[in-house]
């Protein structure tokens, strides 16, 4: 009798944020597929409505022109390959994280914690331009809030200025043991997420609270070996790193070629239903997400640690994967060099203008954001002024993606295709 | 363990109103000529309207907002949106949740904006968005609010953080309740059991009132705010002076901003006067966030590990905060009918003015002025009169809320409807989701509604899919 796909803290397929988790029923779900009932589509109505106006576009497009002219089918597989590539990319540096915290753990000293961080580091390199694949109900809000959780609720994980005792690892009575399914498990509870895996867990668990003026967090390694539980907070940090690769590595097995997956069923659509999807991800990334919630909720709030990667000092570095993961998208230029027929290609076939303007604005996004001086949170500090240059030079990124994401809905818009921006 | 039925007796016991031929100015313009239908008006939202039928159909933003605008709506959606977490924490703009709550953002039981679902009876499904309030007999002296029970307050909060334990628990049963339409198509409505379940601080008070809510869409709400007073007041009937069965009664309840009474215009019994309140209101007692409004946390006397949990700062949701949540609810825009020129969907809007759905469904509003300049003077097509009117006993929860009886509910605007299944991925209906269907909606009408409720049933299957399509469509 209840025929219906169940409320879903689902990222929506088009221009808004939700909360950043999926409500999960455990490892199960985990690796179910994206076609899981659970899972919802864009609105078959619009995109069909969207598929006549966009064909009609394209093969007018295609009339008069020459037999090189981009296809919307090239450039929808070159994304396909591109999305690959990138989660392979991500997974590589994200195991020579895990690697480097199993040996942390098997050797704790200042030297070997501080090589883990930096492979946190460097694997936040590789995931942040992935961020552009999402928005769409792809495969990745599967895992999205396993995998990059945010804000973290890290007193329900350890210890916290003010509540030494706080936290799953400080509580052997309630969690005998610490795995993988209770981790998941817990994502659940109460019908809804308690954030306690994913890149900002192991974060917290690298780095600790961030309680100092002007660097990251100093979480001694002695948390490790000498203090209280040392051999659950290993044994957390360890289930976390292997979930966010099993986590990640299911993501990419959707994107593989020549499989019964995601990416199948993604090159069977419609190009505009395609088209769309890819463009609304980015447009999603690049307004609501990265100008609205990343940057200028921050900027507007001065909460100095309102930031995503706040105990690592991270952030700015965060910003710029998102602006490079959309620049990556429109001109396909994908790690390990794989490229192709480019959304900017099909945009340059309806209109070189806007075709121009677009690669220039997303590159001077790129060039902005990373101007930004770090750590992020000072430019977060009650009392710095607007005109101090770190707070100009966010306000800068914000309005340089803000600009961009109306040319990209235009972009879509030349390509037959309508992005609702929120 | 306590039970609360539902009575399901209303559904037959109808008060014998007058019958009188309910059109609605509106759908007057069909009277013009019997061969050409009056097209429903497509802009409910009028110039804040946006087009789109996706699940983000709730999500949008009226357009026309400044870049300044623009920007406080995305800071007031990420603090809907986000979820808040224990204190103390790093993220200290976005701690003190709890420490009981039912929920760990606005966004979890308004997924996209859009409307919460009841617990699903099996307990296989984890749904959030219905919410159980308490209270024993009497009133606030001050405020004329609910009086709390003594260890629960005025609402159960069935989750905590750890360390403290929650309230208690809400499930749901159903019982069939068979009925058929006047052409002998039968229909099968449901009729929900409350228990509350597990309670950790004793039983419940012996006279405890209960009111189960969802979590509605939120769409309009600040073009709802912006209808002038002397409007609502305008269709008022609080005697049925023109005799058509139909009161409609304006509820006065606690305006905590301007320290007196007001009129109410939002909650399932126009309990609460503004945006603002409403969601400082929910902030409080859905999510345990205090703000200015609501400044102490939410642990009865009885409940002492919760008085002793940290909290995230006095309050936890900033003033500039608040009024960045409240814009956003003010700004979320209506979508557009889909396809209003559709015959079916044109003869529907006129069985619904004919039946006389349309009295208290307003059709049209007009908005007076606002400090949001898209809001203001709009011609806006919720269908809300936005009063109080009883609905019999089938409905009722026998908890009187301000000058709302214990039968009395607020129209409900009806803008959105047919995107709810398509944002929500469910439909279900009514001020606790007990409906799963627009027909079930409708049939669970009585009081003040019985007639157009019959009139309903009484038509036949094609009038009947015709009403529907214009449903549907909005």
């Amino acid at each position: 009798m209840l025929a219906f796909p169940p409320p879903q803290n689902h990222r929506r397929n088009t221009l808004k944020r939700q909360p950043r988790l999926n409500r999960m029923s455990g490892m199960s779900r985990v690796h179910r597929t994206q076609r899981s009932p659970r899972t919802r589509r864009p609105s078959r109505t619009l995109t069909a409505a969207i598929a006549t106006f966009a064909a009609v576009g394209l093969i007018a497009a295609g009339c008069g022109s020459d037999d090189d002219s981009p296809s919307a089918e090239d450039a929808i597989s070159t994304y396909a390959r591109g999305v690959r590539a990138s989660y392979e990319a991500s997974l590589a540096t994200a195991r020579v994280m895990d690697a480097a915290i199993d040996a942390f753990l098997a050797d704790p000293s200042p030297e070997t914690l501080n090589t883990a961080k930096q492979t946190w580091l460097a694997a936040r390199e590789d995931y942040g331009p992935t961020e552009a694949f999402r928005f769409y109900d792809g495969p990745i809000e599967e895992v999205e809030g396993l995998l990059n959780a945010w804000p973290l609720d890290e007193a329900y994980i350890d210890y916290v200025e003010g509540a030494p005792d706080a936290g799953i690892i400080n509580d052997p009575s309630t969690y005998p043991t610490i795995n993988a399914d209770l981790l998941t498990s817990l994502n659940e509870e109460g019908g809804e997420e308690n954030v306690s895996t994913g890149w900002h867990a192991i974060e917290f668990l690298l780095w600790g609270q961030d309680l100092s003026a002007s660097g990251p967090g100093n979480r001694p390694y002695s948390d490790y070996t000498s203090r209280s539980n040392a051999d659950r907070r290993s044994q957390y940090l360890r289930v976390a790193s292997d979930l966010l690769i099993a986590h990640l590595q299911q993501v990419s097995n959707e994107w593989a070629p020549d499989a019964s997956n995601y990416r199948a069923s993604f090159l069977q659509r419609s190009n505009s239903e395609a088209l769309n999807n890819i463009i609304t991800g980015i447009g999603e990334l690049s307004r609501g997400e990265l100008a609205g919630e990343r940057m200028n909720v921050a900027y507007s709030e001065r909460s100095q640690e309102d930031e995503h990667s706040c105990f690592s000092d991270n952030t700015t570095r965060d910003i710029v994967g998102n602006a490079r993961g959309i620049q990556m998208v429109l001109t396909a230029n994908y790690p390990g060099g794989v490229t192709g027929t480019s959304i900017l290609d099909l945009v340059r076939e309806e209109d070189s203008a806007l075709a121009a303007r677009l690669n220039s604005e997303v590159a001077a996004s790129v060039t902005t954001v990373s101007q930004i001086p770090g750590p992020f949170d000072q430019h977060l500090r009650d009392g710095v002024p607007d005109s101090d240059p770190g707070r100009r030079a966010v306000l800068a990124g914000i309005e340089s993606l803000e600009d961009q994401t109306d040319t990209i809905v235009s972009a879509a818009t030349a390509l037959g295709v309508t992005i609702n921006v929120t | 363990m306590l039970k609360i039925a539902a009575s399901a007796k209303g559904l037959g016991a109808a008060a014998a109103l007058a019958a009188t031929a309910l059109l609605a100015a509106s759908a007057c313009t069909s009277c013009s000529g019997a061969s050409s239908l009056a097209v429903p008006p497509a802009d409910l939202g009028g110039d804040t309207t946006r087009r789109d039928a996706t699940n983000n159909a709730f999500g949008l933003a009226s357009p026309k907002l400044s870049n300044e605008e623009r920007r406080k709506f995305e800071v007031g959606d990420s603090f809907f949106t986000q979820n808040w977490v224990t204190a103390p924490a790093s993220t200290e703009a976005r701690d003190g949740l709890g420490p009981t709550f039912n929920a760990q953002s606005c966004s979890s039981c308004h997924i996209h904006d859009g409307r919460g679902a009841p617990p699903d009876p099996t307990g296989e499904e984890a749904r959030l968005g219905l919410l159980m309030r308490l209270s024993v007999p009497g009133e606030h002296p001050t405020t004329g609010a609910p009086l709390a029970d003594p260890n629960y307050g005025t609402q159960l909060q069935d989750r905590s953080v750890l360390g403290v334990p929650a309230e208690g628990d809400l499930t749901v049963s159903y019982t069939p309740v068979p009925g058929q339409y006047a052409d002998g198509e039968t229909f099968e409505l449901r009729d929900p059991i409350y228990e509350i379940v597990d309670l950790a601080f004793g039983p419940l008070a012996d006279d405890i009132q209960t009111s189960p809510r969802l979590a509605p869409q939120i769409i309009g709400a600040g073009l709802l705010e912006a209808v002038p007073e002397e409007t609502i007041l305008a269709l008022a009937d609080p005697d049925d002076a023109d005799g058509d069965g139909i009161s409609g009664r304006a509820n006065y309840v606690w305006d905590a901003r301007a320290a007196t009474m007001s009129l109410g215009r939002f909650g399932w019994k126009a309990n609460v006067a503004t945006v603002e309140q409403q969601i400082a209101g929910a902030f409080h007692g859905d999510i345990g966030i205090t703000s200015a409004l609501a400044p102490r946390e939410n642990c009865p006397e009885a409940q002492a590990s919760c008085a002793a949990a940290p909290n995230g700062g006095s309050p936890e949701l900033s003033d500039s905060k608040l009024d960045s949540v409240t814009f956003y609810n003010r700004t979320l825009a209506v979508p557009a009918m889909r396809n209003p020129e559709d015959r079916a969907v044109r003869k529907g809007y006129e069985i619904f003015g004919e039946i006389g759905c349309a009295a208290c469904h307003t059709p049209a509003l007009q908005t007076g002025p606002s400090d949001i300049a898209t809001l203001s003077h709009q011609t806006i097509h919720p269908y809300t009169d936005l009063l109080l009117h009883d609905m019999g006993e089938g409905l009722a929860d026998n908890r009187p809320d301000f000058a709302a009886s214990g039968s009395e509910w607020r129209t409900p605007p009806l803008w959105g409807l047919g995107l709810i299944e398509e944002v929500s991925g469910h439909r279900f209906l009514l001020h606790d989701g007990r409906a799963r269907t627009i027909e079930e909606a409708i049939l669970w009408h009585g009081g003040e509604a019985e007639t157009a409720k019959e009139a309903f049933r009484s038509l036949s299957s094609d009038e009947r899919k015709d009403l529907l399509a214009f449903l549907e469509a909005l």
